[in-house]
């Protein structure tokens, strides 16, 4: 992923944006680095029964409680399968006091990326795709998914999820 | 340097990052009463302590920004962008001193009214006194100071040092550590905890045996390091209160009221979280104590009260929370003072007040901005505290609880519950997965196994236990949680719970051990599963789910399988339905404390004084030769000694066939009162507590104590002589439910939840009967509205009488309600009004239909 181009991010590093990216199957997305606390591997995951299905479980991360969200249930992707690639990579993020970690199928580089190139969201994007980005970002030879972090995050958990 | 200087250093540098945060966001939504409240606070905390600490830059400063954002949060002003600089200007004057501060111990010389005046001319004052600002510039020479300033400072310094000398002796050796660091600790110690474990399971593997020994020694060093590590987290409350001397003293001096301040308790652990969490209040209340609370010497020498005025302490455990209590001698709560200014502010409209009790009126002091003080002064009085007080407590799961008698004082009663501190919980396993069950509800554990002694029966397909002559109902925790479970349903250990009264088994698949537990609170996302209380991080470094017992025992209850508890619950509601609304006859007792407790006077078949030497002892428990018939005593608390020698009081409690005695220190009264009951969580003991004769009094629980003397008192089927009506309740803050709950109950009718508009509609289309419907208007999502309007398109629920409860009535809502026939309208917090309106509707529709 040689995506930064280096005439741009010479000339426009100020006003240029940072994602970290991800990538959820076949696509690579972006989040906006401001919200992203910190990158880690998952491991002992704790089911939690009866939980909505976008909830993993929870995560020891250093002493504090993370809740596990799965990216691939959230974008209505089909489940990754058993064993493939050994660690589960997550992004940690904050909302309010809590702590919740997105995992994905994989973490790529931060890049810094021109605002020139952002475009708005294509209106025909598939039902929750629509409700989950912000906007998108043509790179040089694909395009980036800016995810809005508190949409992913706003799945129904208070009332009876089924 | 001042112990209690450089805690303030500490504090206020925080503070100050929040504030520059918050302003920010302020000046973008002006219009956020939040943000605006949280800054007020903070500016406010920070000129109350330089009060103390003697620091008159600073305080003039904070009260000067104080004020200006007291206008704003009054909407008195409209919020200009040149007036938040002039206050982020002014936070940043308080950081320069701040910095000096750090180096030099005090104040820099210099003078501020180039910052004080223009925040004074914005909040509309003339300036400070009334002079034009360029005669004070003149004026404003260091050396031509006014005498005064210039000479209290380094008194008030001195006086400092003195202080910090004398305390020095006395005070434990403690260093400050790093939160961070001890959070880090704790972690390291938990992976250190996973790696024994790990080495232990590798030499049990092996045969060479010469590494057990280091081994031992290893393991028994790491559980010794968790320990320590674990206790740091506890902290006497004494932390909390060792400003209290020097504060009231400070007090003391500065109002001109002499105050002796009782501690007691200090000693009592807390979870530094929360400890951290009371702080501030707890200082906010004692500041309020001396202030408003106690009155001047001649007042109190006209009123013939000793001059001192008292300020207590007190903290304690009991029943599985902490509870705190602030109470000074003073002249308690200004009723009338208090209702007018609330009629003023339009928090309520005049008539509701009006007819409002004391209990419920002495809760305005919790709003935000209320303050009843006419002066504004540098201790108190403007309203800031109270609702931040409130708020703060709230926050982690506490009540607060006013009690306030006209010329005797007020008491502040703070309960923090267990869920922050650390609890004592059994781990146990269903399937690979291990779960949390609090301790304090287990009564023991039952190995069960197809064909052994021990075996789990079936009575038309639901699964129960023998145990001891009794039938208890018994819940697989595999099937609860939606899984099936690896083994059968009768093979493994069935752990014994008593929620309330009700009884019943959890059968998991292992049991381990008991270990303390730090109790986090659930994601929100995971919060509407009843069935779990919070989670914690074990020794290992897992993430296990701490069981909810109360939520277990909600989802047995909604599974129909609590017949007999719910017969006891009828018991119960007979003994208590007629107290909400009506004046009752009371009476009034003391039992294990200088607290009035009082019963229904129906229930007391009779009072007598028993001869302390009559009481004899079978085991441990008490027994009294009473009318020809042995009949076991019991006592009305648990912190109330038994008397050896001269009377014993006791009340006795009888039927047909059974007689108990409920041991008091003494009988106060007989009286008729109106009783507006608070339910007292975590207290089955208590039906609530209320305010009788003015003074704060729990309410006791009859049905708590009869199993107590006679085991199967309440057991017999009490047949229901009126029919019980079932009540959904839909709201969606737990909270609400959690507080209207037991005043239902109370009221005598069944209850069903629901957290949601379409939870409720699946409780309608189940086959439960339901009589009324009290529904929350506003919820997210689907409202109240929604759920009236699906309600009447079906068939089978059109007819069901609604009962809306909104906290906020604007007549659009009032017309909208109006609209469907078969529904009331009811204010969310009147509680008299919901009762009278449910009695109208169930009675009505019961004639009805």
């Amino acid at each position: 992923m040689s995506a930064i181009d280096p005439a741009i991010s010479a000339s426009a590093v100020d006003d240029g944006i940072q994602y970290v990216t991800v990538t959820v199957g076949e696509q690579l997305f972006g989040i906006p680095i401001d919200r992203v606390r910190d990158v880690f591997v998952v491991g002992g995951l704790t089911p939690v029964p009866l939980a909505p299905p976008e909830i993993r479980g929870l995560v020891n991360l250093r002493g504090r409680v993370v809740t596990a969200v799965c990216m691939r249930r959230r974008l209505g992707l089909p489940a990754r399968e058993e064993g493939a690639g050994g660690t589960v990579m997550a992004v940690g993020l904050e909302q309010g006091d809590e702590s919740f970690g997105l995992i994905v199928d994989g973490v790529g580089e931060v890049l810094r990326v021109p605002a020139e190139t952002r475009e708005p969201r294509p209106p025909h994007l598939g039902g929750r795709w629509a409700s989950l980005a912000s906007h998108i970002h043509r790179l040089d030879d694909r395009l980036l998914v800016v995810l809005d972090v508190d949409a992913v995050l706003a799945f129904d958990g208070e009332g009876g999820a089924s | 340097m001042d112990e209690l200087l450089r805690e303030f250093l500490t504090e206020t540098s925080e503070y100050l990052d929040t504030v520059d945060m918050e302003l920010v966001r302020f000046e973008r939504n002006p219009n956020d009463s939040a943000i605006l409240r949280n800054i007020f606070r903070l500016v406010h905390t920070i000129k109350g302590t330089c009060g103390f600490l003697g620091l008159p830059r600073l305080e003039a400063l904070a009260h000067a920004a104080e004020t200006l954002m007291g206008r704003f949060r009054d909407g008195e002003q409209a919020v200009t962008s040149r007036d938040v600089t002039l206050i982020l200007a002014t936070i940043d004057r308080i950081k320069h001193i701040i910095t000096e501060l750090e180096r030099t111990s005090v104040e820099p010389p210099g003078r501020d009214d180039d910052l004080i005046l223009p925040l004074e001319r914005s909040s509309g004052g003339p300036g400070r006194r009334g002079i034009d600002p360029a005669i004070l510039v003149a004026f404003d020479e260091p050396d031509v100071q006014p005498p005064g300033e210039g000479s209290s400072a380094p008194s008030q310094q001195g006086a400092v040092a003195a202080e910090s000398a004398d305390a020095a002796g006395g005070r434990q050796q403690t260093i400050r550590v790093a939160v961070n660091t001890l959070e880090h600790l704790m972690t390291m110690v938990s992976e250190l905890v996973l790696t024994r474990n790990q080495l232990l399971d590798i030499a049990r593997r092996h045969e060479d045996n010469t590494f057990n020994v280091p081994l031992q020694r290893l393991s028994h060093v790491t559980a010794e390091l968790q320990e320590s590590v674990m206790k740091t987290r506890m902290q006497p409350i004494g932390t909390a209160w060792q400003k209290m001397p020097r504060l009231v003293r400070d007090l003391s001096a500065e109002l001109g009221k002499p105050i002796d301040l009782v501690m007691r308790g200090a000693d009592t652990e807390l979870d530094r979280q929360v400890l951290d969490i009371i702080k501030d209040p707890l200082t906010h209340m004692v500041r309020n104590a001396a202030d408003h609370g106690l009155e001047s010497p001649a007042e109190r020498r006209a009123l013939g009260k000793p001059e001192r005025g008292t300020i207590r302490l007190d903290a304690y455990h009991e029943g599985g929370t902490i509870t705190i209590e602030i109470a000074d001698d003073g002249r308690g709560l200004d009723l009338p003072a208090i209702k007018a200014k609330a009629i003023a502010r339009g928090l309520a409209p005049a008539a509701e007040v009006e007819r409002m009790s004391e209990a419920q009126a002495a809760k305005f002091i919790f709003h935000p901005g209320f303050s009843t003080a006419e002066a504004v002064t540098a201790v108190s009085g403007r309203g800031v505290g109270m609702d931040v007080v409130k708020t703060n407590i709230e926050l982690i799961g506490g009540v607060i609880d006013i009690h306030s008698e006209p010329g005797r004082g007020t008491i502040f009663t703070v309960k923090i519950p267990l869920t922050l501190a650390i609890i004592a919980a059994l781990i146990v396993s269903v399937g690979d997965q291990r779960f949390a069950i609090p301790q304090m509800a287990v009564l023991e554990l039952v190995r069960v196994r197809p064909g052994a002694e021990q075996r789990v029966e079936t009575v038309n397909g639901a699964p129960v236990l023998r145990l001891r002559e009794r039938l208890l109902p018994v819940m697989s925790l595999a099937r609860l949680l939606g899984r099936a479970g690896t083994k059968e349903d009768d093979d493994g250990f069935i752990v014994v719970i008593q929620v309330g009264r009700q009884r019943f088994g959890l059968l998991v698949e292992g049991v381990f051990h008991t270990e303390e537990i730090v109790v986090k609170p659930m994601s929100r996302k995971l919060r509407h599963l009843q069935v779990f209380s919070g989670n914690t991080i074990l020794g290992d470094g897992a993430v296990v789910l701490i069981i909810d017992p109360n939520g277990v025992s909600r989802m047995l209850g909604a599974q129909g399988v609590d017949a007999a508890a719910f017969a006891d619950a009828l018991a119960d509601m007979e003994e208590t339905r007629e107290e909400e609304v009506e004046a009752t006859a009371l009476l009034v007792f003391r039992a294990g404390g200088p607290g009035q407790k009082a019963v229904q006077l129906s229930l007391v078949t009779r009072l007598e004084e028993i001869d302390a030497t009559r009481i004899e002892w079978i085991g441990d428990r008490p027994f009294v030769q009473y009318r020809g018939r042995l009949m076991p005593l019991v006592t009305a608390s648990e912190r109330l000694v038994i008397r050896k020698e001269g009377m014993q009081p006791i009340l006795v409690f009888s039927d047909a066939e059974r007689a108990m005695g409920l041991i008091v220190d003494e009988i106060v009264d007989i009286v008729d009162e109106r009783l507006a009951i608070d339910p007292v969580p975590q207290r089955p003991d208590l039906v609530g507590s209320a305010v009788v004769r003015g003074q704060a009094t729990e309410l006791l629980n009859i049905a708590h104590f009869l199993p107590l003397a006679h085991e199967d008192w309440l057991r017999r089927a009490a047949l229901p002589n009126a029919p019980v009506r079932t009540v959904l309740l839909v709201d969606d803050s737990d909270f609400f439910r959690g507080m209207l709950a037991p005043v239902l109950k109370a009221a005598g009718y069944r209850l069903v939840l629901a957290s949601s508009v379409d939870e409720a509609l699946e409780v309608l289309a189940s086959q439960r009967v339901i009589d009324v419907v009290v529904s929350d208007i506003e919820m997210p999502g689907k409202t109240g509205f929604d759920l009236i309007e699906s309600m009447r398109i079906d068939q089978r629920t059109r007819h069901l009488p609604v009962i809306a409860l909104s906290s906020y009535i604007s007549p659009a809502i009032v017309e909208r309600a109006r609209r469907y026939s078969g529904v009331e309208f009811v204010a969310k917090f009147d509680r008299g009004g919901l009762l009278a309106a449910l009695a109208a509707t169930v009675d009505g529709y019961g004639a009805a239909a």
